[in-house]
């Protein structure tokens, strides 16, 4: 009962609806509940907003990172409000943002630590949980060596807990620490960054109010993202634009759309190089623009010039007519947005789709300009951040990569001595090796160790935010979560981890709190930093993860340099001090002038800012972009306003102007790497130039500039190698500053790489799907050889090489539902969404179904080429075309037909459970 | 005197639910009740077009002229609204309104269908404005604090538009101007295709 009281949350809806009669009544005993703390439910009186204190944080769904207005009496949320003042959301939700407030309820989140012990859930302490998790570790450690410990961290993490998390894995010894992203915008981040310095949406979602046209290829904003769609719909209405969606499924996006593409799954590139095919035929490329800056658009041509419209429709399936008229809209349409989502990235040739997009918008010359740009829209409120924070395999915070510069520069920041960062680590290959990513991480249980490049299997995984419903081969998945020793999961809800597998021992669930019941700082999107205060205290006995971390640490011995420049309340390191550290060391992509005290006036002025531009009209923010959307560079006190368009050259870089950044050096095979002719507004150099060194700025001559303290620093940081300082590890911001001073971007003035040489097709090439049931066209455009690589085997052409077409000839699509996010766990557990979306389906086209014989709302097993199989209801319907199935992934809690409901721990089950997809 | 009218522009409709969500929320409308939904027409295929529909608060409401207890009063403000402690369940609303919107709660024993609930426009009832007893029966009265309903203003795509119905008219007149006269207008795609 006393959780009850503390929540609010009185009357489970299904007994409450048992009562019929009653129901109406019940509401108000709900409703007066809320503030039952302190009188009888039955005397208690809903009153509205009076004496309410208003709090405003960022929706933890999507990242358009909508506000979320809430207000609380008493400690307790009583009501969401709309945020008109936010210029992302301007007071509007979908179903989830519309539905948060019912964290506050959390009926069925996991209320205390709990093991699984001879096949029941035990209660334990905070303390007892720390210490038995803690051992086993430490053992672990031990016998294997830490990188048999996998830290899997979430997308829901706010950057201050993805940065402590990443910093914990490093002291901890081990670069297996990944997150959702992996699975998600991997592909974008690499092929992106790799095309021009940053793997980033480049515009924003309000920017697309300038678009003459949009090009959406594998985005669902509808239902992925639906409050960006209000953006959307305003340019096509008050601009004309064309919306374009090329999409093998007709999705709610395309049903808005001028113009529906239905491409075959896997053929984006084709689609991509055969409008290039056309728009190089005619001409109609911006050949100043590629000339001044870009690299490597011959190569391109050449390769395109195999993609007629033809050879595009045998592909792609598009009509030839269809590839012309749109590239003719391309062309004539300026500037053109390219959106994209999990429809380009998730494919073994993911890398190829998103340099694909990038190439088609630079030969159009639609990026660095206000309504052009990528716009790539992520999925979890805080992927961007927490990308950018380094959960990642393969770098450290801000991208700054796992070689020995990027440990000595985290160390310097750190202020931790390098050599005992090293001792942390098996040796100085493991500590600069990336580890294995979370898609592959149950491979690295299962596989023979003789495959597995490191000491042992992974023998402990710890879930951390992250729903292992969303990741493929599910068997797979749920034998080695058999196999481990110890399964750790932390979340507010006991996820489909604690259910999955057939174990009787052995699983902890520590109850995380949510995002609405902490501080801290979320990157939307479009780069943006929001500043989220919690609305309420945690939950019956969650904790924040920042203190589920700090415990950890003390157990660990390392807490002292975890939190050694980190303020540390009792057990909770502080978000405000972390942002601070993170300030301090992220100068390679900007999250340095993002101070906490910046962010939180932000927050507070909301109104002041364009709904447009973004840019503060005006108030105490006059001149900023909302969220100090990143780089925002050098200190907190050189008030640079942040970039909201990157790349953008017809602005000084103090203005958020920019040019491509130098990341591939000054040149390849004879020809100039930097720009030319090219330069953003202001430049005292009218030309292109390298990345900023103090050696460079010595050449210049700008060294005076840079004050005694600046100079100082750079010079401990350099030693007898001062010159070779680079702007990303000056710690004073000095060479930023001075660079910026004279219009110059510190990164650089450099072309953008069409082609990226060191990928394993420089320039993206079409690859069939490993299971394609396309048989004619795998010779011609085969898949990669086998490899090895993060750790582990990776395999391409064995599996093309098997002809799955006969027995598989229906390609399984996956996507979301608007009401559901991620794994579902939580929103499934929600009974204001739940109620929405009850069932797990999959969608099969009226030929496909009448040819298996199969009726619409028939229970069917879906099957899989390496054995899965679910169970799912069927629903016919033209909206996937001949060949082609799908199916939401955000369902769980069932395996190959069966429910597991029975594991879950008393009354945490979501209220709607389902087999998950298959995808492959 | 305002007169106070929904509008959902179908071509801003999204099917989010996000209407449908913050009609919970607000309200704390229980399992099974809906005083919202969105329909979608042509479901998957070229035309899909989708609307969210609630008591659309008629000028001249067929519930109220059918209702056999006469519960149903019209507000000043044109809001059409029902005593619950008068209504017998009987369903009479339900055949009549045009919309849909007349709910019931499930599952009592012999088929009764309990006190009928619909959208009140944010409304509430005729108890004591924001009193305990007008939550519990009807939800908030947000008109009561100033505040238009929380479906419309919480809309994604501004698809939803509550208020004044010289207001609503005079944005969605706007819109159909910066679309072009007769854009998208039912029938005039079949009649003149995309050109215009």
């Amino acid at each position: 009962m006393l959780l009850k009281k503390n929540t609010g949350a009185v009357i489970d809806r299904r007994t409450f609806l048992r009562r019929s009669g009653l129901a109406v009544g019940g509401l108000g005993l709900a409703a007066g509940a809320r503030v039952a703390t302190v009188r009888p439910a039955d005397a208690a009186v809903a009153q509205p907003a009076v004496g309410a204190e208003v709090k405003k944080t960022v929706c933890t769904h999507c990242s358009v990172g909508c506000t979320v207005e809430a207000e609380v009496v008493n400690g307790v949320w009583t009501r969401q409000a709309p945020a008109f003042d936010s210029p992302f959301n301007l007071g509007a939700h979908c179903a989830k943002g519309a539905s948060v407030r019912e964290h506050a309820h959390g009926d069925k989140r996991v209320k205390y630590p709990m093991k699984l012990e001879g096949g029941r859930w035990k209660r334990l302490s905070w303390e007892q949980a720390i210490e038995e998790v803690g051992d086993r570790l430490l053992k672990i450690r031990e016998s294997s060596g830490a990188d048999s410990v996998y830290w899997l961290g979430s997308a829901k993490f706010s950057n201050e807990q993805a940065y402590l998390l990443r910093k914990f894995a490093a002291l901890w010894g081990t670069n297996n620490v990944d997150h959702q992203a992996r699975i998600c915008h991997s592909t974008t981040v690499a092929g992106v960054a790799q095309t021009w310095g940053y793997g980033a949406m480049t515009n924003s979602y309000n920017d697309i109010h300038n678009s003459k046209l949009m090009f959406f290829i594998g985005s669902n904003a509808a239902e992925a993202h639906p409050v960006a769609m209000m953006h959307v719909l305003k340019a096509k209405e008050e601009n004309h634009a064309p919306l374009i969606v090329c999409d093998p499924r007709f999705t709610r996006t395309a049903a808005h759309a001028t113009e529906y593409v239905r491409l075959r799954p896997g053929t984006d590139v084709p689609l991509i190089w055969g409008l290039l095919n056309v728009i190089f035929a005619n001409g109609w490329e911006d050949k100043e623009y590629i000339r001044r800056r870009v690299w490597g658009m011959e190569q391109i041509k050449a390769e395109t010039a195999k993609w007629t419209p033809e050879e595009t429709e045998r592909v792609t399936g598009v009509p030839a007519a269809q590839v012309r008229k749109v590239a003719e809209m391309l062309a004539t349409h300026k500037p053109a947005t390219v959106v994209w989502c999990m429809g380009g990235t998730q494919h073994t040739v993911g890398n190829n789709n998103t340099r694909a997009y990038c190439v088609l918008q630079l030969a159009l010359g639609n990026i660095g300009v206000a309504g052009g740009g990528t716009n790539i829209f992520r999925g979890h409120d805080n992927v961007q951040g927490a990308t950018d924070m380094g959960l990642d395999v393969t770098t450290l915070p801000a991208y700054y990569g796992l070689v020995e510069g990027a440990w000595k520069h985290w160390a310097r920041v750190w202020d931790l001595d390098y050599d005992w960062l090293l001792s942390r680590f098996k040796d100085k290959t493991f500590m600069e090796t990336k580890g294995i990513p979370v898609s592959r991480w149950f491979d690295a249980v299962l596989e023979d160790k003789a495959n597995i490049a490191q000491p042992d299997a992974i023998r402990a995984m710890i879930y951390w935010g992250h729903a292992p419903n969303s990741q493929t081969r599910q068997g797979d998945l749920k034998k080695a979560m058999e196999k481990l020793d110890l399964m750790v999961v932390i979340d507010p809800y006991p996820t489909v981890s604690a259910v999955l597998p057939d174990r009787t021992d052995g699983i902890y669930l520590l109850p995380a709190a949510t995002q609405y019941e902490v501080d801290g700082s979320r990157t939307a999107s479009n780069r943006s930093l929001q500043w989220g205060e919690a609305i309420i205290k945690p939950l019956f006995e969650s904790k924040a993860d920042h203190e589920i971390m700090y415990r950890f640490a003390r157990k660990f011995g390392f807490a002292e340099q975890l939190c050694k420049h980190i303020t540390v309340d009792g057990m909770v390191p502080e978000p405000e001090s972390i942002l601070r550290e993170i300030n301090r060391g992220c100068w390679t992509i900007g999250y340095s002038g993002q101070s906490p005290e910046r962010l939180k006036l932000h927050m507070k002025h909301q109104e002041t800012f364009d709904r447009t531009t973004l840019r503060a009209v005006g108030g105490p923010c006059d001149g900023d972009y909302y969220g100090l959307p990143w780089p925002c560079w050098g200190t907190p006190e050189m008030k640079h306003p942040g970039t909201a368009n990157l790349y953008d050259n017809s602005l000084p870089v103090k203005d958020g102007g920019l040019a491509f950044r130098n990341l591939f050096g000054v040149e390849r095979n004879g020809d100039n790497l930097l720009a030319e002719g090219a330069y953003p507004l202001g430049s005292e150099i009218q030309d292109g130039y390298p990345q900023m060194t103090y050696g460079l700025l010595k050449k210049l001559g700008w060294d005076g500039d840079l004050t005694p303290e600046e100079l100082a620093v750079i010079q401990k940081i350099g030693g007898a190698k001062a010159d070779d300082v680079a702007w990303s590890v000056d710690l004073s911001g000095g060479l930023i500053r001075v660079a910026i001073k004279h219009g110059l971007a510190p990164f650089g003035n450099a072309k953008a790489r069409a082609v990226a040489w060191n990928f394993p097709d420089p320039v993206p090439l079409h690859r069939e799907p490993l299971y394609t049931p396309r048989r004619d066209l795998v010779e011609k455009y085969p898949t990669w050889p086998d490899k090895k690589d993060y750790r582990l085997p990776f395999l391409f052409k064995s599996i093309q090489d098997k002809d799955f077409s006969r027995d598989f000839p229906i390609i399984l699509t996956s996507g979301r539902l608007v009401e559901y996010e991620g794994g579902g766990d939580e929103t499934r557990s929600n009974p204001w969404l739940a109620e929405l979306q009850p069932e797990m389906f999959c969608e099969i086209n009226p030929y496909d179904a009448n040819n298996a014989a199969i009726r619409d709302g028939q229970d069917v097993w879906v099957h899989g080429p390496e054995g899965g199989k679910v169970r799912v209801k069927a629903l016919i319907t033209e909206r996937v075309g001949r060949g082609v199935a799908f199916m939401p992934f955000h369902f769980g809690g069932s395996f190959q037909g069966q429910s597991r409901r029975d594991r879950y721990p008393e009354g945490t089950a979501p209220f709607v459970s389902g087999e998950r997809d298959l995808r492959l | 005197m305002a007169r106070m009218k929904f509008l959902c522009d179908s071509e801003r409709c999204i099917e989010c639910n996000g209407c449908v969500t913050a009609c919970k929320n607000e309200h704390e409308v229980p399992w099974g009740i809906n005083r919202r939904r969105v329909v979608t027409v042509n479901d998957g295929k070229p035309g899909e077009r989708s609307i969210s529909v609630a008591c659309m608060h008629c000028s001249d409401a067929p519930c109220m002229a059918v209702c056999p207890v006469d519960c149903f009063y019209q507000t000043a403000d044109g809001i059409v609204l029902h005593n619950k402690d008068m209504c017998i369940g009987c369903g009479y609303c339900f055949f009549a309104c045009p919309f849909g919107a007349p709910q019931y709660p499930q599952g009592s024993n012999f088929g009764g269908r309990g006190k009928m609930d619909k959208c009140t426009f944010c409304a509430g009832g005729p108890e004591a404005h924001n009193s305990d007893s007008e939550f519990r029966k009807y939800g908030r009265n947000r008109i009561a604090e100033g505040k238009l309903p929380l479906c419309a203003e919480m809309c994604a795509t501004k698809a939803l538009l509550a208020g004044d119905g010289d207001k609503v008219s005079a944005i969605f007149r706007q819109r159909v101007m910066s679309r072009g006269f007769g854009a998208r207008a039912p029938g005039w795609d079949a009649a003149y295709g995309s050109k215009g």
